[in-house]
């Protein structure tokens, strides 16, 4: 284990190094660069090679209606010396939506693009495969767009006026012709609609091909569907494969299946309001969900949250890391044919956080526990004391079980040693995040590059391991956990009494214009949230940098040349959770 | 040696398989329906079978728990009080927005009486996050801890009304005793207060002095 | 089990003497859902948030195997019970409709949490059906966000308690006759449940004559929220 350089704080003036190709952007509330689309690659490129941005963290469209333009934002970092972003962004006129793709600069753009053309409609030339990926090809229209109105569309922003005074109750599929919750374009017939779905997933694989085995003997290729329900997939995911054998030749993820519409949703709450739709985004880590978005929200509020609060919410956090990564490490080991009996032994030892979640926050999963400005309730003296007994006593013998049990087996290696490997260079151009960057050899965690809440107080180190390959993804979990242990103890010494809130919390926040970029170090990776206020009740543009999404960029690259049941295990190193990635 | 590893997982495997055993004999047929066994089966301290044996035995729910919220309501002789002032709050803070409430007007003078006509849920919606709990200024709507709501159809019996949600104050104390007392007292001093203004031409006559106040 | 051998042991029908205790006299029914509601098995299927609080009651502390349930089978071929743990969203659906199909009778669907009763929290969104029951039958609906392990064990006992009141002279699935599958939703422009065919015929149909008298502009056609 190596600790990650100390970041720095030197802010480039693009506008020196590119005149006349980026501006600032100066509109109130706002940062970054505006750059020309034409030179965006350049840029791009120029910021990668000589000024060491090698991680583009966040793509994200947005639609200003009333200006007629839409944007891509992008955030880069760089991994060698942390820091704070270099935000740059390019706008487009929205009815003829066209910008250079990035993903020849950062493969890790890809995935992201695809998303900003499924949702907003950018169309990102030079992108190798630009199709729809959350929702399905075929689908009308780019739903995020602000002029386009879903089938329950009641109003612009929450609270409905339906609710209150005159609170009539009705079920919103009673007010549709048709019982559900859809709406077909003008003129659409049943006659004239053919599916295209499936078509435009199985037109980028190579079908009906040929290959040939070592030996010589020609093979046939076969596509191979896993999902949306299949019990490896963690939820309703999808993997069409290309078979030589039982050797993958090319493999492409399908999502979307459980796209819920978080962003759209979020763009109609109220900002107190979405606090706990953060929960059902990685419904695993919901306490570290809810961290991201009130620090971006924080940002823009300008609020600190008290000494007391801070502890609690890192306490709450570093439980949740510890909840994940034995949960990933259970499942990994489910997914390589240990059905079962690891998930129960780590299961038990999460139940007894979950008690003290619920204890806490009300809810065994979704806490809904922090505010802007502090958290909701305090905790409880007998709770404190349960999570001390789990600190101390418990959590470590579960990690040192876990390590005798799995570590050295003979089965777990010879499965995941040399399986599924990616490279640093490649982790950093893929934009993964978390453990699967730091089983490259990547030492790059949020918490020491740009240290948020009070994460520099803290002694810990970030581990790092070096193959890349399934087992190494599974020490680093092991390793991580026992770190977040390490900072545990220092929660639990330090304590502060005190306030667990900054001033009365109000109903309706009240959040000054501008942008803000929230990012925290989930236990799937970063996790950001990019938010845009308008002064108004609720947010302009709300995006989530979902790590889980992200980190599947290089699957399809890793799986290729190993066997089907590889792809399996490979997916559980990478641990997925749906409901983070379709959102 | 080669197969040392899994020899050494096998006894992991091994020893739970034991532990689950030595429990049940430690506590020698006393270990299950017993609500203090339960207790101690289900803290930090568990070793051995982990399992509640629902329905039989439950666990026992935090106060904090929240679940469908419910309307509480003062017990007045037969009369149900709401305390609902149907000021609406926590129809604007709820996110899924399935909280629905109609104002009663006084017919004489067309203006709002606080006194909901009706108060619906639709718990099809609800997502038990607690905020309107958590914001209203009345103590009027709780979130319940009753999970046991499993139902054969839910046209007819989801959308909760006010009739359905009512639960008497002294159900919400059960249930919620530290929250209760602690908002009991908030409302005792905040009447003393303006007893003691009212009285502020009178030398001041200072009511019981506040109890230690529990912050948790 | 002690109950029910209780109930087998003394039934409401006079018995004669040298056969007490000896001879159990039952109805079939007894038997048949006895034997049904103790061995349910679930299809291993998750959608979402809610999946995780199933496997929770898969696991240590809730274990559902009490119930005769822990044989969760991931091909639908196998399974009695089908769990709808989770947001149903529309690119989701056609696969549900054709898993619930593949099942074998008798079939049991359980819809866990908001989402799958009626939407959720979600249920505003584009991409969200409103309710599983608006595809295939429902027999227990679970309210809760999500609800808790021990709220699922409620609504399986739920089910159990339907089971027990069934009776295998009734039950359509040893009727004469093939039960018709649901027809799978297709993934047009928005989702299209087939059976609403004829209506989006008629409304095309209005549409294209709106268009055809054009004098004012077209009736928001086929289908919008406020039609």
């Amino acid at each position: 284990m190596t600790v990650a350089p100390a970041p720095t704080t030197t802010e480039l003036k693009l506008d020196q190094l590119f005149p006349g190709e980026a501006t600032p952007d100066a509109r109130k509330g706002y940062s970054g660069y505006i750059v020309k689309p034409d030179k965006l690659v350049e840029v791009a490129t120029a910021l990668r090679d000589q000024h060491g941005y090698d991680y583009c963290s966040s793509v994200t469209g947005v639609d200003y209606l009333e200006q007629g333009q839409c944007e891509a934002v992008y955030h880069l970092y760089n991994t060698k010396t942390g820091g704070p972003a270099v935000v740059i962004k390019a706008q487009a006129p929205r009815d003829n939506a066209v910008l250079p793709s990035l993903t020849p600069v950062w493969p890790g753009a890809d995935f992201q693009e695809r998303e900003a053309w499924d949702l907003y409609g950018i169309k990102f030339t030079g992108h190798p495969d630009l199709k729809r990926i959350l929702m399905w090809e075929g689908f009308h229209g780019h739903p995020m767009r602000k002029d386009w109105k879903e089938a329950y569309y009641e109003q612009e922003g929450k609270p409905f006026d339906a609710r209150w005074p005159g609170g009539q109750v009705h079920r919103s599929e009673e007010k549709n012709p048709f019982g559900h919750n859809v709406a077909y374009p003008e003129g659409f017939t049943l006659e004239g609609w053919s599916e295209q779905a499936d078509k435009a997933v199985y037109d980028s694989l190579p079908t009906g091909g040929h290959g040939s085995t070592e030996e010589g003997m020609r093979t046939d290729l076969v596509t191979v569907n896993l999902g949306p329900q299949h019990p490896s997939t963690h939820g309703v995911f999808r993997i069409v494969a290309t078979l030589d054998g039982e050797t993958i030749v090319k493999l492409e993820p399908v999502m979307g299946y459980l796209h819920r519409n978080h962003e759209k949703i979020g763009e109609r709450n109220t900002f107190i309001q979405n606090i706990p739709f953060t929960d059902r985004l990685d419904y695993i880590t919901s306490m570290s969900n809810n961290h991201g978005y009130v620090l971006a929200v924080e940002k823009l509020m300008g609020l600190k949250p008290p000494e007391r609060a801070e502890y609690l919410r890192v306490m709450m956090v570093e439980l949740t890391r510890i909840v994940n990564h034995t949960w990933a490490i259970g499942f990994l080991l489910n997914d390589l044919g240990a059905f079962f009996t690891p998930v129960l032994y780590v299961a038990k030892e999460r139940e007894l956080i979950l008690d003290v979640f619920e204890a806490t926050a009300g809810s065994r999963m979704m806490c809904n526990y922090m505010r802007f400005g502090g958290v909701s309730r305090d905790i409880t003296p007998e709770a404190f004391q349960q999570v001390k007994d789990m600190v101390y006593d418990r959590l470590p013998r579960l990690l040192d079980e876990i390590d005798t049990y799995l570590t050295n087996s003979e089965i777990v290696r010879t499965r995941s040693i040399g399986v599924g490997v990616l490279s640093a260079a490649d982790a950093a151009a893929y934009s993964v995040g978390g453990p699967v960057l730091r089983a490259s050899g990547v030492a790059y965690d949020v918490r020491k590059a740009e240290p948020y809440s009070i994460y520099d107080r803290f002694d810990f180190n970030t581990a790092v391991r070096y193959q890349g390959d399934n087992y190494d993804r599974y020490l680093v979990r092991l390793d991580e956990c026992r770190e977040s242990l390490k900072i545990l103890r220092q929660v639990c010494e330090q304590m502060p009494a005190g306030e667990i809130q900054a001033g009365k919390p109000q109903y309706q926040a009240r959040v000054p214009a501008g942008e803000a970029y929230g990012r925290v170090e989930n236990p799937k990776g970063e996790l950001g949230y990019y938010v845009i206020s308008t002064g108004k009740a609720n947010a302009y543009r709300y995006h989530v940098r979902a790590p889980s999404f992200i980190n599947l960029t290089p699957f399809g690259k890793m799986s290729v040349g190993h066997k089907i049941a590889d792809v399996v295990a490979i997916l559980g190193s990478i641990d997925i959770v749906l409901g983070e990635v379709d959102r | 040696m080669f197969g040392s590893g899994i020899v050494r997982g096998l006894g992991v495997v091994f020893k739970h398989f034991v532990e689950s055993w030595a429990d049940d004999i430690r506590w020698l047929g006393r270990r299950y329906y017993n609500p203090e066994a339960l207790k101690i089966r289900q803290s930090t301290k568990a070793t051995g079978t982990f399992t509640v044996m629902y329905p039989e035995e439950k666990l026992p729910t935090p106060e904090e728990f929240r679940y469908i919220p419910f309307l509480v309501y003062e017990e007045k002789g037969q009369e149900k009080d709401y305390r609902c002032t149907s000021c609406g709050i926590c129809a604007k803070v709820c996110p899924p927005q399935c909280i629905w409430i109609e104002r009663t007007n006084d017919p004489k003078t067309n203006r709002p009486i606080p006194q909901p006509r009706n108060f619906y849920i639709d718990v099809d919606i609800c997502m038990n996050c607690g905020l309107c709990a958590e914001f209203c200024p009345f103590d009027a709507i709780k979130m319940d801890h009753n999970y046991e709501l499993a139902s054969y159809d839910r046209t007819t019996a989801h959308i909760f009304d006010k009739e359905k949600l009512g639960k008497p104050v002294s159900y919400y104390q059960s249930i919620r005793p530290a929250n209760y007392a602690r908002e009991e007292q908030a409302r005792a001093e905040e009447e003393a207060k303006k007893a003691a203004k009212a009285a502020a031409a009178k030398p001041a006559a200072k009511p019981a002095a506040p109890a230690a106040e529990k912050k948790d | 089990m002690s109950s029910i051998a209780k109930e087998l042991a003394n039934p409401d029908v006079p018995v004669s003497a040298e056969l007490q205790n000896n001879v159990f006299i039952t109805t079939i029914d007894k038997i048949y859902n006895w034997s049904r509601r103790n061995s349910m098995w679930p299809m291993m299927f998750g959608l979402a948030c809610c999946a995780i609080e199933m496997i929770c009651t898969a696991a240590s502390r809730f274990d559902f195997s009490r119930f005769g349930m822990e044989v969760m089978r991931p091909s639908a071929r196998q399974a009695d019970m089908m769990i709808v743990s989770g947001t149903v969203t529309k690119k989701m659906v056609p696969q549900i409709v054709r898993l619930y199909n593949q099942m074998p009778e008798p079939k049991y669907v359980v819809a866990m949490g908001a989402c799958a009763s009626g939407g959720g929290p979600f249920k505003e969104g584009y991409n969200v059906v409103s309710g599983i029951d608006k595809f295939i039958p429902v027999d227990v609906y679970i309210p809760g966000c999500p609800p808790t392990p021990q709220a699922l064990l409620n609504g399986l006992i739920t089910l159990q308690k339907k089971i027990d009141g069934q009776s295998i002279t009734q039950v359509p699935w040893y009727r004469a006759g093939k039960s018709e599958p649901i027809p799978v939703p297709i993934l047009g422009p928005d989702l299209i449940d087939p059976r609403h065919a004829p209506l989006l015929r008629q409304r095309a149909a209005e549409a294209a004559a709106a268009q055809m008298n054009a004098a004012q502009p077209a009736e928001a056609a086929p289908a919008g929220p406020t039609a």
